[in-house]
């Protein structure tokens, strides 16, 4: 029979290698974080993907939603200044 | 004869929404859907959409897993310490497939446990490919040649499907599938090209594994044999890319001449090239035995459940074992912070 109640879900996160940084590649069930690390080092570094593992209970995760996109982003939206191609410069300026 | 005067391969048009689904509220999903994007676990969505993904991404978690039985009864029986250990390595890999999966189907809101429960008390089902059995050595090869052969050209369109956590999945799965074919071709090569009685067994395995290999694609998309499928919707919805019988049709193309090059023959007097097409023409497959075994009245599917659901209740100790230990781990931590 299955048991009452599933585990706690984890989200895994893997560094490819030095110098990148985490990225998320999935998730999966354990009864603790070290279980957690242990079998996501078995489902997602079966061929050397990662020298380096997070993993992070997915209810302890605060997401924006979807919902709000646009309300929530919506600030950057117009301040194209912030980007270095809203500006003239003379031809042959260089090095600018 | 199948084949003839079908339309080449080609990449199925996206439809718009069907009018009856356009309904308010689903304007953004029908948007990315039809720019080709991703639709997110916490994206509105129509029920129906994630209703059909959990069908779907269950039934293929649940192939993965069961997918373990076949191969998995080789590896003590396999012919070096070199194919053991390739042997269980996929053997693990189809294991993680099915983790995947799975992990992506609790995006849409269902739990792991109960889709296990589904697939033991038989409301959700596997691929029938799985209901067959592995005879001798040859089949293995063959699995890994034929039955992942065909799994990667359905699933690769997979990778591009509009529901992000399935597409990253399938990204995964696709990457070490192509190890499994290839071991598969390699195993068989050796066989064939070795001495006659192996040869013969690679060619008896090849007979067996040919046709249910072309079933796995599903019922034809029309005439009178058409499956009572939902390929139209799934197609509107960027879940399905190709027509069952374009991805058959792709697979016969890719697999004939790899036929040739193992020395072993395809078991279909009727299969040819057809210059005028630029594809294969293949015969007509029995779709009637493909069904009986969907029913349940296939050589091995009593045995396969069987073994299933029991090591889903051989295995419950470990999972009672391991939630003891983290329950007592956290109990001192937090009597120690105290």
């Amino acid at each position: 029979m299955t048991e009452q109640r599933e585990w706690p879900l984890y989200e895994v996160f893997v560094r490819a290698r030095r110098g990148l940084s985490h990225v998320h590649v999935g998730s999966l069930h354990a009864p603790d974080a070290e279980m957690a690390l242990r079998n996501a080092r078995d489902v997602y570094t079966r061929r050397q993907e990662g020298v380096s593992l997070w993993v992070i209970e997915s209810a302890l995760i605060t997401a924006s939603s979807p919902q709000e996109k646009d309300a929530f982003f919506e600030p950057a939206a117009d301040k194209i200044y912030r980007h270095p191609t809203f500006y003239e410069i003379p031809d042959g300026v260089e090095h600018l | 004869m199948h084949g003839n005067g079908s339309s080449p391969v080609t990449d199925v048009p996206r439809s718009a929404p069907p009018p009856e689904v356009a309904e308010p509220g689903l304007e953004d999903f029908w948007r990315v859907v039809g720019e080709d994007g991703r639709v997110e676990p916490r994206d509105v969505m129509p029920d129906d959409y994630r209703a059909s993904l959990i069908r779907q991404i269950a039934q293929h978690a649940h192939s993965e897993i069961i997918g373990m039985q076949p191969e998995g009864e080789w590896i003590g029986r396999a012919p070096s310490l070199r194919r053991k250990a390739i042997l269980m390595a996929k053997v693990q890999d189809e294991a993680g497939h099915g983790l995947y999966l799975y992990a992506a189907a609790e995006t849409l809101g269902v739990d792991r446990s109960e889709l296990l429960d589904k697939l033991h008390d038989g409301r959700q089902k596997y691929s029938s490919i799985f209901n067959y059995p592995t005879l001798t050595w040859a089949d293995i090869g063959t699995i890994g040649w034929l039955v992942d052969g065909a799994a990667i050209v359905n699933q690769v369109p997979l990778c591009r499907c509009s529901y992000g956590p399935y597409a990253r999945a399938m990204i995964r799965v696709c990457k070490e599938e192509s190890f499994h074919q290839r071991q598969g071709f390699e195993a068989l090569h050796t066989l064939s090209h070795g001495t006659p009685a192996q040869h013969a067994m690679a060619q008896d395995a090849v007979n067996r594994w040919w046709w249910p290999s072309l079933m796995m694609f599903g019922p034809h998309d029309s005439g009178a044999a058409a499956g009572k499928g939902h390929t139209q919707r799934s197609m509107a919805w960027g879940i399905k890319r190709f027509s069952n019988d374009d991805l058959r049709q792709r697979f016969v193309d890719m697999t004939a001449p790899q036929a040739d090059a193992l020395g072993l023959t395809l078991p279909d007097p009727d299969l040819r090239w057809n210059e005028e097409r630029g594809h294969y023409d293949f015969g007509e497959m029995d779709f009637s035995e493909l069904y009986d075994v969907i029913k349940g009245n296939g050589p091995c599917n009593a045995e396969r459940m069987a073994r299933r659901r029991g090591a889903h209740e051989a295995g419950a100790w470990v999972r009672e074992a391991a939630s003891a230990y983290a329950a007592k781990h956290a109990d001192r931590r937090t009597a120690g912070a105290a």
